[in-house]
C-alpha cells in the first residue's frame, strides 16, 4: 500500500500542490488523471522520492520513502519520469540492464540476464535490443524506458505518462502488458494517463487531481460520469455506453 | 479479464523460442565484437605511442654515449618530466571524466568551472593575507598538504552548492563557472600586484610551473595522493556508470545522488589540486582527452573510459612535450599548443552540437 499523509509541495510563491492525503491499495493499476498542471507528476515524483515534499509523509509498502536508504527503496519501487535524457550512448539492452543495478550493483548475474531478456521481450523490443536509443523512434524509446523499470523487478511501479509517443497498437499493448504485470505478477502500478478512456478500460482505481488536490477517487464506473469528468477536465464531456463499458467523448 | 493466463508467471509475451544456433543473450559494455576489437586496438596503439614518446623524452638528443654514466644521469633528470606528465595526465583525465559524469554534462569540466583558478586564489590569498609568514605557508610540504585540503573543502562547498540544482539550468551554471574562473584569476592577479617582490618570487615559483621545471619536491606527495583519489574513483566506477544517467534515473536505481556527487567532487578537487600544484592551470586538456575517450571507446563503462582517457592524456602531453622540446626547442609552447587544440575542439563541439 502507498500512503500519503498531508503531503505538500510549494513551487515559488503561488503554486502549491497538496495537501494530499490518500491511500493507494497494493495490487492492481491506479490511474492518476487530471488537466495539465494539476500536480500529477509532482505527486508521483514525491512518491518515488525524486522530489522531497515540503511537508507530510509518504510510505510505500510500510517504508517511509524519505527515511529508508535509497537502495532499499529501489528494490521495492521503481519510477519512470515523463522526460528522460541520457548523456551516455546506450543500447536498449544496456539501458534495460541498468534496471538490475539495485540487485546486482552492476555485476550482472545469469538471473539478471534472464530478467533483462524478459523485460525486453515483454515490451516487444527483442529485435531492437542491440540498437542504440538515438536510433529509435520516440515510441520505441519510451518502451525501452518502461522495460528498464520492469527489469528492476519491484513490487511498486510508478509511470508518468508512459503512453506518450506511442501509437494506437503500442498504447493498447503496453496497457495490456501492464495489466498482466498487475494480475499475474501482483505488481502495484500507479500510472499517470492522459486518455481517460485508457484509464477507464485498464485501471482498477482512478484518482482525479485538480489544482494540486485530489478531487475524486474511485473505481472507473464511479468516475466515468459526465458530471465528474466535465468538472475534472474543465470541458464538456459526454459519456456513452461502449462495447467494453462507458466511454468518454469530448472531441 | 479477457486475456488468457499463461501457466508460467514470467513476464514474457512474445518470446521467440530460442533457436539452438542463437548465442546466449548477454549485456555488456560493447554491442558488437568489432567494438571490443577496436577498443583493444586503440589501447595498444596508444600504449605504443606512449612508450615511444617516453623513450624519446628520455633518450633523444642525449649528448652522452648510450649506456654511459652521464647518459643515465641525464635520462634520470628527464625522468622527472615523465613523472610530472604522468601525474598531470592522470589527474586531468580522471577528474574530467568523473566530473562530467557527476554533472551529467559533457561540456563543462573542472578546469572550465574554475577549480584551478580557485587553487591559485587560495595560494595567493595565503601570501597576501599573512605576508612574509604566508610565504612560509606556501612553501613547505605540510603547508602544501594543508592548502590542498583547504582547496578541497572550498571547492566541494562552492561547487556542491553550484551543482545542487539550484541553478538547474546548464547555461547559467556554465556562465557562473566561467565568470568564477575568470574572476578568481583576476583576484589572484590583483593580490599578486600588491605583494613584495620577494613574496611574489616565491609564489610564482610555486604557482606557474610548467612541465620542464615543475617542483619535483612535491612529486613524492602528489603521486600517492593522486593515486589514492584516482583509485577511489576507479573503485566507484560502476556507480559512476549509473550516475551518468542523471539525478532521477540514478536515484531510481538506488544511489543517494547528492552524496555520490559530493564524494566525486571531493575526489575531483583533490586531483585538480595535485596537478595545479605541479604545472599550474591547463584549461582544455581535460576536455580534449575526455571527449576523445568518449568517441574512441564508445561505451558507458567507466572501467574502460577512465584508462583510455588517461592514456590519451599521456600521449597528447608527452607527444607535445617531446616534439616541442626536443625537436623544435620550444618547450614553453607545450601548454599553449595543447590549450589551442583543446580550446578549438571545445568550440567545434559546441558549434556542432548547437547547444550546451
Ligand atoms: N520545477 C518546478 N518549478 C516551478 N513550478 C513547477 C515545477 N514543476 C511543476 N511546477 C508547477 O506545478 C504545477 C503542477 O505541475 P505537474 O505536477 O507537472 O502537473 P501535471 O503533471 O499534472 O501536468 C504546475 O502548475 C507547474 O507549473
Ligand atoms: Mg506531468
Amino acid at each position: 500500500m502507498i500512503e500519503l499523509v498531508d503531503v505538500t509541495k510549494t513551487y515559488g510563491t503561488e503554486t502549491t500542490i497538496g495537501p494530499v492525503t490518500t491511500q493507494i491499495p497494493a495490487g492492481g493499476i491506479t490511474a492518476l488523471i487530471g488537466p495539465n498542471g494539476a500536480g500529477k507528476s509532482t505527486v508521483l515524483t514525491m512518491i518515488g522520492r525524486l522530489l522531497r515534499p515540503d511537508q507530510g509523509s509518504i510510505t510505500v509498502g510500510g517504508h517511509d520513502v524519505s527515511a529508508t536508504p535509497s537502495l532499499t527503496i529501489a528494490t521495492i519501487l521503481s519510477i519512470l519520469r515523463q522526460e528522460n535524457h541520457f548523456i551516455t550512448r546506450l543500447t536498449v539492452r544496456q539501458l534495460v540492464g541498468f534496471g538490475r543495478f539495485p540487485h546486482s550493483r552492476g555485476r550482472l548475474t545469469p538471473e539478471c540476464e534472464r530478467h533483462i531478456s524478459e523485460a525486453i521481450d515483454f515490451l516487444d523490443l527483442t529485435a531492437l535490443e542491440h540498437r542504440y536509443l538515438d536510433e529509435l523512434s520516440g515510441g520505441q524509446r519510451q518502451r525501452a524506458y518502461v522495460a528498464m523499470v520492469l527489469a528492476q523487478d519491484t513490487d511498486y511501479v510508478l509511470l508518468d505518462e508512459p503512453l506518450n509517443n506511442l501509437d494506437m497498437q503500442h498504447s493498447v499493448q503496453m496497457m495490456r502488458q501492464l495489466r498482466r504485470a498487475a494480475d499475474e505478477l501482483g505488481r502495484t502500478i500507479v500510472i499517470v494517463l492522459h486518455d481517460i478512456n485508457f484509464a477507464a478500460r485498464y485501471a482498477d482505481l482512478i484518482i482525479a487531481m485538480n489544482e494540486g488536490r485530489i478531487t475524486e477517487m474511485g473505481p472507473p464506473a464511479q468516475i466515468l460520469t459526465e458530471d465528474i469528468l466535465s468538472r475534472v477536465f474543465h470541458t464538456p464531456v459526454r459519456v456513452i455506453e461502449g462495447p467494453d463499458g462507458p466511454l468518454a467523448v469530448y472531441y | 479479464m479477457a486475456e488468457t493466463r499463461t501457466a508460467a508467471p514470467g513476464l514474457s509475451t512474445t518470446t521467440r523460442p530460442p533457436t539452438p544456433g542463437d548465442a546466449p543473450r548477454r549485456t555488456g559494455p560493447f554491442v558488437r565484437g568489432r567494438d571490443r576489437v577496436r577498443y583493444a586496438v586503440v589501447m595498444v596503439l596508444l600504449t605504443v605511442l606512449a612508450v615511444g614518446f617516453t623513450a624519446g623524452i628520455l633518450a633523444y638528443d642525449n649528448p652522452m654515449p648510450v649506456g654511459s654514466d652521464g647518459f643515465w644521469r641525464i635520462a634520470e633528470l628527464r625522468a622527472t618530466s615523465v613523472a610530472v606528465i604522468l601525474v598531470v595526465a592522470f589527474c586531468h583525465a580522471f577528474a574530467t571524466v568523473s566530473f562530467q559524469t557527476a554533472t551529467s554534462n559533457r561540456i563543462i569540466t573542472p578546469s572550465i568551472m574554475g577549480f584551478e583558478a580557485l587553487y591559485v586564489v587560495v595560494q595567493t590569498g595565503a601570501v597576501f593575507v599573512f605576508g612574509a609568514s604566508g610565504v612560509a605557508m606556501v612553501t613547505g610540504t605540510t603547508q602544501f598538504l594543508l592548502q590542498a585540503a583547504l582547496m578541497v573543502v572550498v571547492a566541494t562547498m562552492l561547487y556542491g552548492w553550484l551543482l545542487s540544482g539550484r541553478f538547474g539550468n546548464i547555461h547559467v551554471m556554465l556562465l557562473v563557472g566561467v565568470i568564477l574562473g575568470g574572476g578568481l584569476g583576476s583576484l589572484s592577479t590583483f593580490m599578486q600586484r600588491l605583494l613584495t617582490p620577494s613574496e611574489f618570487d616565491i609564489l610564482t615559483a610555486r604557482l606557474f610551473g610548467n612541465i620542464g621545471n615543475a617542483d619535483a619536491a612535491y612529486l613524492p606527495y602528489a603521486v600517492p595522493i593522486a593515486l589514492l583519489a584516482g583509485g577511489a574513483l576507479w573503485w566507484r566506477a560502476r556507480r559512476l556508470d549509473v550516475l551518468a544517467l542523471g539525478r532521477d534515473a540514478a536515484t531510481n536505481l538506488g544511489l543517494h545522488h547528492q552524496r555520490e556527487v559530493i564524494v566525486v567532487l571531493v575526489l575531483v578537487s583533490v586531483l585538480m589540486a595535485m596537478t595545479t600544484s605541479l604545472v599550474g592551470p591547463m584549461t582544455f586538456l581535460g576536455f580534449l582527452v575526455a571527449m576523445l575517450a568518449y568517441q574512441l571507446a564508445d561505451t558507458y563503462d567507466h572501467r574502460l573510459l577512465l584508462p583510455m582517457a588517461f592514456l590519451l592524456g599521456y600521449v597528447v602531453l608527452s607527444g607535445a612535450y617531446f616534439v616541442l622540446r626536443h625537436v623544435f626547442y620550444a618547450q614553453g609552447l607545450v601548454t599553449v599548443i595543447i590549450e589551442l587544440v583543446g580550446g578549438l575542439t571545445f568550440l567545434v563541439v559546441i558549434l556542432r552540437k548547437g547547444r550546451l
